[in-house]
């Protein structure tokens, strides 16, 4: 198992629904995917965005396109339209969760598996 | 078949993406989505001030590119620029057609989607009017409300179609209605026909953020996005059978792929086995999609479950001013500095006896995006920053004292000060409150008007 940055394993986007903020979380390959449902719970996604989001986290599967999808209640800061926040519309959440680590299986830190980053 | 195009995304989006749908799409219809819960915040802000006004003004921009399209072309424009004002929208639609010499097109509007007018008849009728989302109930007058509308759904827009609309504009429908109503319109869909609403639904909410499906704000492989300066927006042809295939115009960049259409698939619909519209409820679980060709993605596997019983509406009420304030730092310690700024900052509110309800700090260039959650980076090596202030106030007047606390610190505060911004930014804040209507009472309102220019 090797520790890894979200970042290089997933796809990622986000958006806002009043003070509730939308995210999907995408991996590349069935693998993958079943590695995100055992290390992607709502309780660490909660967790990692404290103290950005003071309500709950709920999370559904979406095994057709490889995605976990988490709906995080009060987190915008009262909504976009009473926000003081620069993200006001949520959108960078989705980056914001590629930064949390997973174990992941070795065998699967393979081009096949993961995220392409840009190159240097 | 028919073949429905995507001609943007948002009010303020560019319309050469709308422009190129028209030039290369092949299309009947192209389709604009302009509304967002903020959006409609604005809108009513600007009917304040100018009651004629309420809804999105790049309606005048979009007339002016596409009127010569409907009219030589043929093809159909179905947008929600009306926002809070669709006979203002219409009339400035008319007013260009005019001033550009076009005439025997017909602009429809559907209106009813306004309910602030009927709030006091709900509540007597016993309609809670509780948040549906916290459960907190409705004490609130109707004075302090600033708009009440609810969410339509494709129909009225398929009634305007059906008495010879080649332009129709409503007030708040769903995201999707817009692109859902010309599919039922050709295809003949029935109301009761929910897999095929559902597919529709899916095929608009794919469409509905324009470049978000065709590469845009893409968090694969973004930088191998072909042309990404002139992104083609979203088309979904569909077919009598069912069939149903995303693609994008000839002589755009961007990419249709199963990779790009996942992220908006699952973009701001909550659960994905029931998304509730006012058409249908969908139910993506079993969606499937399938590269059928270059930048073209079948979509299948759509299922539908009847119409709910109530609408959603929005309500927006105002909650104070936002005073903000900006100013740069440059190396070295321009953290410290930028720091010793928040600390000034909330001294003199309190030396000043500024009245504040909350305050938030963020460091541009070190963490404003992601706050508390970015990672530490080397603060000796930050070439500059900007630390941005903003309050929550009841007043206004509190609101512009507060921004008034930055320029002087150009003299008084750190040295090396690279950019006083923003400071004069006053917001007025606005709350949102969210409620279930018995769509009755709402659809038994909806007026369609067609008229020829």
């Amino acid at each position: 198992m090797a520790k890894v940055q979200l970042r290089y394993v997933a796809q990622a986007r986000s958006g806002d629904k009043g003070n509730t903020c939308d995210l999907g979380l995408f991996a590349k390959t069935k693998e993958m995917y079943e590695v995100f449902k055992r290390e992607v719970t709502p309780e660490k996604v909660k967790a990692h965005f404290a103290p950005l989001v003071k309500g709950e986290v709920s999370r559904y599967e979406v095994p057709n396109v490889y995605a976990l999808k988490f709906v995080l209640e009060d987190a915008l800061g009262g909504g976009a339209p009473s926000s003081l926040r620069t993200d006001n519309l949520g959108k960078s959440f989705g980056s914001n969760l590629l930064r949390m680590e997973i174990e992941v299986p070795d065998e699967l830190l393979t081009e096949e598996h993961c995220i392409q980053v840009p190159p240097r | 078949m028919v073949r429905v195009g995507a001609g943007q995304g948002f009010y303020g989006d560019t319309i050469y993406g709308a422009l190129n749908m028209a030039k290369y799409g092949n299309v009947q219809y192209i389709c604009f989505d302009c509304l967002a819960e903020l959006t409609m915040a604005i809108l009513q802000k600007d009917r304040q001030k100018d009651p004629s006004k309420g809804y999105t003004k790049d309606i005048t921009v979009t007339a002016k590119n596409l009127l010569p399209y409907v009219k030589k072309k043929g093809i159909k424009l179905i947008t929600n620029a009306g926002g809070i004002n669709p006979e203002g929208a219409r009339n400035e639609v008319v007013r260009m057609a005019k001033e550009m010499g076009i005439t025997g097109i017909r602009v429809g509007i559907a209106t009813g989607d306004n309910i602030y007018p009927i709030l006091d008849e709900l509540q007597e009728k016993g309609i809670s009017l509780a948040d549906y989302e916290t459960g907190e109930p409705f004490t609130k007058s109707k004075e302090e409300i600033l708009f009440a509308s609810a969410y339509l759904g494709a129909w009225p827009i398929v009634e305007c179609l059906k008495q010879g609309a080649d332009i129709v504009i409503t007030g708040r429908t769903t995201d999707t209605a817009q692109f859902l109503a010309p599919m039922i319109y050709e295809l003949g869909w029935a109301e009761d026909d929910w897999d095929k609403l559902a597919l529709g639904v899916l095929l608009g909410h794919l469409m509905e953020c324009s470049g978000q499906a065709t590469g845009g704000n893409f968090s694969g492989d973004w930088w191998n996005i072909p042309n990404m300066e002139n992104i083609g927006y979203p088309i979904a042809e569909v077919y009598a059978d069912g069939t149903a295939i995303i693609t994008k115009p000839d002589n755009t960049g961007g990419r249709v792929s199963i990779d790009t259409l996942k992220e908006q698939f699952l973009y701001e619909i909550h659960d994905p086995s029931h998304y509730v519209t006012p058409d249908v409820i969908a139910d993506f679980s079993a969606a499937r999609f399938e590269e059928v060709g270059p930048d073209r993605v079948q979509i299948s596997g759509v299922k539908g479950k009847p119409k709910p019983p109530t609408l959603k509406a929005i309500m927006g009420y105002p909650n104070g001013y936002m005073g903000a304030g900006m100013i740069g730092y440059s190396w070295p310690d321009a953290l410290k500095k930028a720091r010793k700024v928040d600390e000034i900052i909330r001294k003199q509110i309190e030396l000043y006896e500024l009245k504040v309800n909350d305050i938030h700090t963020e460091y541009i260039g070190y963490n404003s995006i992601h706050g508390p959650l970015a990672h530490p980076v080397d603060e000796e090596q930050l070439n500059e920053v900007y630390v941005r202030i903003a309050v929550h106030t009841d007043t206004k007047e509190e609101a512009v004292q507060f921004g008034r606390l930055f320029p002087p610190l150009a003299l008084n505060g750190p040295p090396f000060v690279g950019g006083l911004a923003n400071m004069y930014t006053v917001r007025q804040l606005l709350g949102l409150w969210s409620v279930l209507i018995p769509r009755a009472e709402v659809e038994s309102r909806v007026q369609i008007n067609v008229e020829e220019v």
